[in-house]
């Protein structure tokens, strides 16, 4: 059996004003969700406790709501997680109270009220900690993104650089974008996933940029259009294929992998469906903008033919 | 064209095996065991201890799965956990006090796996169960004590060298102030604190009519002091968390000014958080040799005395009535007497300690004096020296017959004792036990089955090579485990994840090749040559896609913490991991399979 035998060349440049205006407006519409509804951060950079009970019952959740109140908690949030039988509770930073000790305090609160309750997690992390967690998480972001384009710049040339790094803080931004917009928990592990992302996604232009250098020694008489449409279309077929693969095990996590592992699920699905049109229809039009040309790869040949011209 | 030398072969051959041996030990699971460790610096585990424990265990007709002896511990394994709870009591009970007797879980894998260094991955907390502390050590508090220290030292410097001064007081913002009435005598005590105090930088200061000498300490002793607070804090922690019972507890410096705590299979959070609360303190109290010991042996004992018993098994006397605490204490360290050369240990003590010191001392020349450490209630003599001179200048050198283990051991307990600066809790991170099972069970599925999907969808698309690329895939899989498992890494949920991922991406390299070679066939290249042709273009393809997720691995790995360390560390294993198997071991199949046809009609892909 063979997929994606594609046969002719799809002209993906003749499309390229199009589909950058549908990046542009999803781009605009994601910045747009995170200044207005802003990430909703979870425990690990906000600072706080979380809380997760199991009941061999369904939870009670208004009933957990007063049993907090009753004990001066009154801005505790109770939700059910993942089954019925699990409830989360989230508390901001106390200056006033010993961290270490209101989780201690919490419990033993909720066990008067039904001892069957059983304590599975809890994690508290200081406002301090949270803030640098933040700061970090930002720089690895930074860093990761200059160590790539210094990479592609040398490998490749400025151009690719830039128009892959452009290309991938879109997937990025799209990625927070949705995290916003539905305000799904950002936590640590989905900042992993992200910047994993970002690894993953400059892959796929990769890919594609190595195919149009490629073509551009082999395609001597093909204008940069057409270069660039033939490497999409000749790679089209690796890139469904590895994105599928990549899909498939992101999915066993989606569903399998439990709550822990769901938001960070999401964000690897969101990511790979972006990356794909990122790298093949943003990444491409860029470097066709900013100029690419045969002569940028083939110098050495070109370099000849002029020392040749100039010798008497 | 598409033979492998044997040598090339033969490296991929080992490879494997080696990945199988080192993997295999994540697939024998654990079995119960006791964990028996020193509760003490001053108690050791050693060969006799090993005999000890076999012994009690064989009177009581209590069957073990083996005994080993590491530097530290002695692990007995048994083959249920009733067995493991009796024997566990036993043991506390039979070796008392000194000893830490702690239910743990080791790997059952084979003696013969465990004596190569194959040891199965460890379980991160989220995997297990148990609980996580991130302390933080309040630096400024361990410079304001150290400061306090100095403000002492320098009245009884001044004091000895009969220099007077008007007074001498530690300001708000750590420097010390000390005023004279004229300007000779401060330049009397300038240069006798210059030649005494080399850690204070000290200023000749003038104002509202007075002659100051302002002191701060200089950035290395500043450095110094704080990095001594962390050393003696974790110390501490080390020897409270011994009284849990905890097998196997981490406690180790994160950065300049945190510790981390981790007590996997740890139940009762609170319990925890109360021992490494707790203060041990030192105490420094009179020998009362005047009565008789024998009579306070059958019940008598004197008033205002208690009995105890030296760490040479001998009793004694000790008064009730304190002469110093550990708080004055500053340092502990062991050394060497210059006359005898026999171990002895320096200890340090601050300008106030220093003096009641030399009061005490002095007026009690001939007695002996006992070291007594206090924790959980008990006390426990650790040394009990005679008094031979008056010590002054707080500087005590305590002596008597000690091996230079022990010299060291006790200078740790006499810096063991209290903390250096307070601690906050400032992360916390509990997980059940239960939990930390379905952690795996889940992370462990979502594993397999994508593996199948991808294995069933490669054989579908690609046929034989497709299967090439399934056992490449597995291979992957094995050097992985293989790896983090030699590297002893710990495996976490995202860790899992990140196996997961690496997984999906891995199958890249491998669509990447089998793509060029079914693009090179429909070029109408022969089928030799299209294989060795995909495999040399999609090399240079792999390396840069690879690289770019590498960066982004390192500097997770650089900047994370905690979890995302984890992830990153699988993350940049894998891709490693991946390209030797997408890239030398399918290839090396590839030629095993069809290399030897000279001439080949057609190829399955």
């Amino acid at each position: 059996m063979e997929f994606f035998n594609i046969k002719r060349d799809i002209p993906f440049m003749s499309y390229a004003r199009v589909t950058t205006m549908i990046s542009l407006v999803t781009f605009i519409l994601a910045v747009a969700a995170l200044s207005i509804k802003h990430l909703n951060l979870g425990v690990d950079f906000t600072g706080g406790t979380v809380m997760e009970i199991n009941y061999p019952h369904p939870a009670e959740v208004p009933k957990v709501r007063d049993t907090l109140t009753q004990i001066g908690l009154h801005d505790a949030a109770v939700q059910t997680f993942g089954t019925s039988h699990d409830i989360l509770v989230r508390l901001p930073v106390k200056p006033e109270l010993s961290s270490a000790k209101l989780s201690e305090k919490v419990f033993q609160a909720l066990s008067a009220s039904d001892s069957s309750a059983k304590l599975q997690r809890v994690e508290f992390v200081g406002p301090q900690v949270g803030k640098e967690l933040y700061e970090n998480g930002a720089l690895a972001l930074l860093v990761v993104c200059l160590g790539i384009m210094a990479y592609l710049a040398i490998r490749f040339e400025w151009r690719f650089a830039v128009a892959a790094i452009i290309a991938n803080m879109h997937d990025i931004v799209i990625i927070l974008g949705c995290f916003a917009f539905f305000q799904w928990e950002f936590s640590l592990t989905v900042l992993a996933g992200v910047l994993a992302i970002l690894g993953y996604s400059v892959n796929e232009s990769v890919v594609v940029f190595d195919r149009i250098r490629e073509n551009f020694r082999k395609m001597r008489k093909a204008s940069v259009p057409e270069i660039i449409d033939n490497a999409i279309t000749r790679t089209m077929s690796r890139t469904i294929i590895t994105h599928s693969m990549t899909q498939l095990m992101v999915l066993a996590m989606l569903f399998l992998g439990g709550e822990a592992l769901h938001y960070f699920a999401l964000a690897l699905t969101i990511g790979i469906i972006f990356g794909i049109y990122s790298s093949v229809l943003v990444a491409s039009p860029i470097v066709l903008w900013l100029g690419v040309s045969r002569e940028q790869f083939i110098k050495p040949e070109k370099k000849e033919g002029e020392e040749a011209e100039a010798l008497p | 064209m598409n033979r492998y030398p044997l040598w090339k072969n033969i490296v991929v051959a080992v490879a494997l095996l080696l990945g199988l041996l080192y993997t295999l030990p994540n697939f024998f699971g654990e079995m119960p065991a006791v964990q028996v460790s020193s509760a003490r610096a001053t108690v050791k585990v050693d060969q006799s201890t090993l005999q000890q424990v076999e012994e009690t265990l064989s009177q009581n007709q209590i069957s073990t799965r083996g005994v080993t002896l590491d530097t530290a511990s002695i692990k007995v394994r048994f083959a249920d956990t009733d067995t493991q709870l009796k024997a566990k009591d036993l043991l506390q009970n039979k070796l008392g006090n000194g000893y830490v007797v702690a239910l743990n879980l080791i790997s059952s894998s084979p003696r013969w796996l465990t004596s190569m260094g194959a040891l199965p991955m460890y379980l991160g907390l989220d995997l297990r169960g148990g609980v996580h502390f991130l302390l933080q050590v309040d630096m400024k508090a361990a410079l304001v004590k150290t400061m306090d220290r100095y403000t002492g030292d320098i009245r009884s410097a001044l004091r000895e060298k009969k220099i007077p001064y008007a007074g001498v007081s530690r300001l708000a913002d750590q420097t010390i102030e000390v005023k004279f009435r004229d300007a000779v005598t401060r330049g009397q005590a300038m240069n006798e604190l210059l030649k005494s105090m080399p850690d204070l930088l000290l200023k000749e200061t003038e104002g509202g009519g007075d002659f100051k000498i302002s002191a701060s300490m200089n950035p290395q002793a500043q450095k110094k002091s704080q990095e001594f607070a962390l050393q003696q804090n974790i110390t501490t922690l080390r020897n409270r968390v011994n009284e849990l019972g905890v097998a196997e507890p981490i406690i180790q410096q994160q950065g300049a000014d945190r510790v981390v705590v981790q007590l996997p299979g740890v139940q009762d959070t609170a319990k925890a958080k109360e021992i490494l609360g707790r203060t041990a303190t030192l105490e420094i109290r009179m020998v009362d040799d005047e009565h008789d010991i024998n009579a306070a042996l059958h019940g008598e004992i004197p008033f205002g005395d208690e009995l105890y018993t030296e760490r040479k098994g001998s009793p004694l006397l000790v008064k009730k009535q304190v002469v110093l605490t550990g708080e004055y204490i500053s340092d502990a360290a062991p050394g060497f007497d210059n006359q005898t050369s026999e171990p002895v240990v320096h200890i340090s003590l601050d300008g106030r300690g220093a003096r009641i010191f030399r009061d005490t001392t002095r007026d009690n020349v001939g007695k002996r004096m006992a070291i007594l450490l206090i924790e959980k209630g008990q006390a426990e003599v650790i040394t009990a020296p005679v008094i031979r001179e008056e010590i002054g200048g707080g500087r005590v050198q305590i002596s008597g017959s000690m091996t230079t283990q022990e010299a060291n051991d006790v200078a740790l307990l006499l810096r063991a004792g209290a903390l250096a600066a307070p601690m906050e809790i400032i992360e916390e991170r509990t997980v059940g036990p239960s939990m930390g099972a379905e952690n795996i069970a889940k992370g462990f599925n979502s594993n397999i089955y994508g593996f199948i999907a991808i294995s069933l969808f490669m054989m579908m698309n690609y046929r034989f090579f497709g299967l090439i690329s399934t056992l490449a895939l597995s291979a992957n899989v094995l050097f992985l485990v293989a790896v983090l498992s030699i590297l002893q890494a710990t495996l976490t949920l995202p860790g899992m994840a990140a196996i997961a991922l690496t997984v999906g991406m891995a199958i890249d390299s491998n669509v990447l090749i089998n793509e060029r070679i079914r693009e090179e066939l429909r070029n109408g290249i022969s089928p030799q040559a299209a294989i060795n042709a995909g495999y040399e273009r999609a090399f240079g393809t792999i390396l840069d896609s690879n690289i770019t997720t590498f960066i982004a691995g390192t500097a997770l790995f650089w900047l994370g913490s905690g979890p995302v360390r984890g992830f990153a560390v699988v993350l940049c294993l894998g891709i490693l991991t991946s390209i030797f198997s997408a890239v030398v071991v399918s290839r090396s199949l590839v030629n095993l399979t069809y290399g030897r046809k000279a001439r080949l009609e057609k190829v399955s892909i």
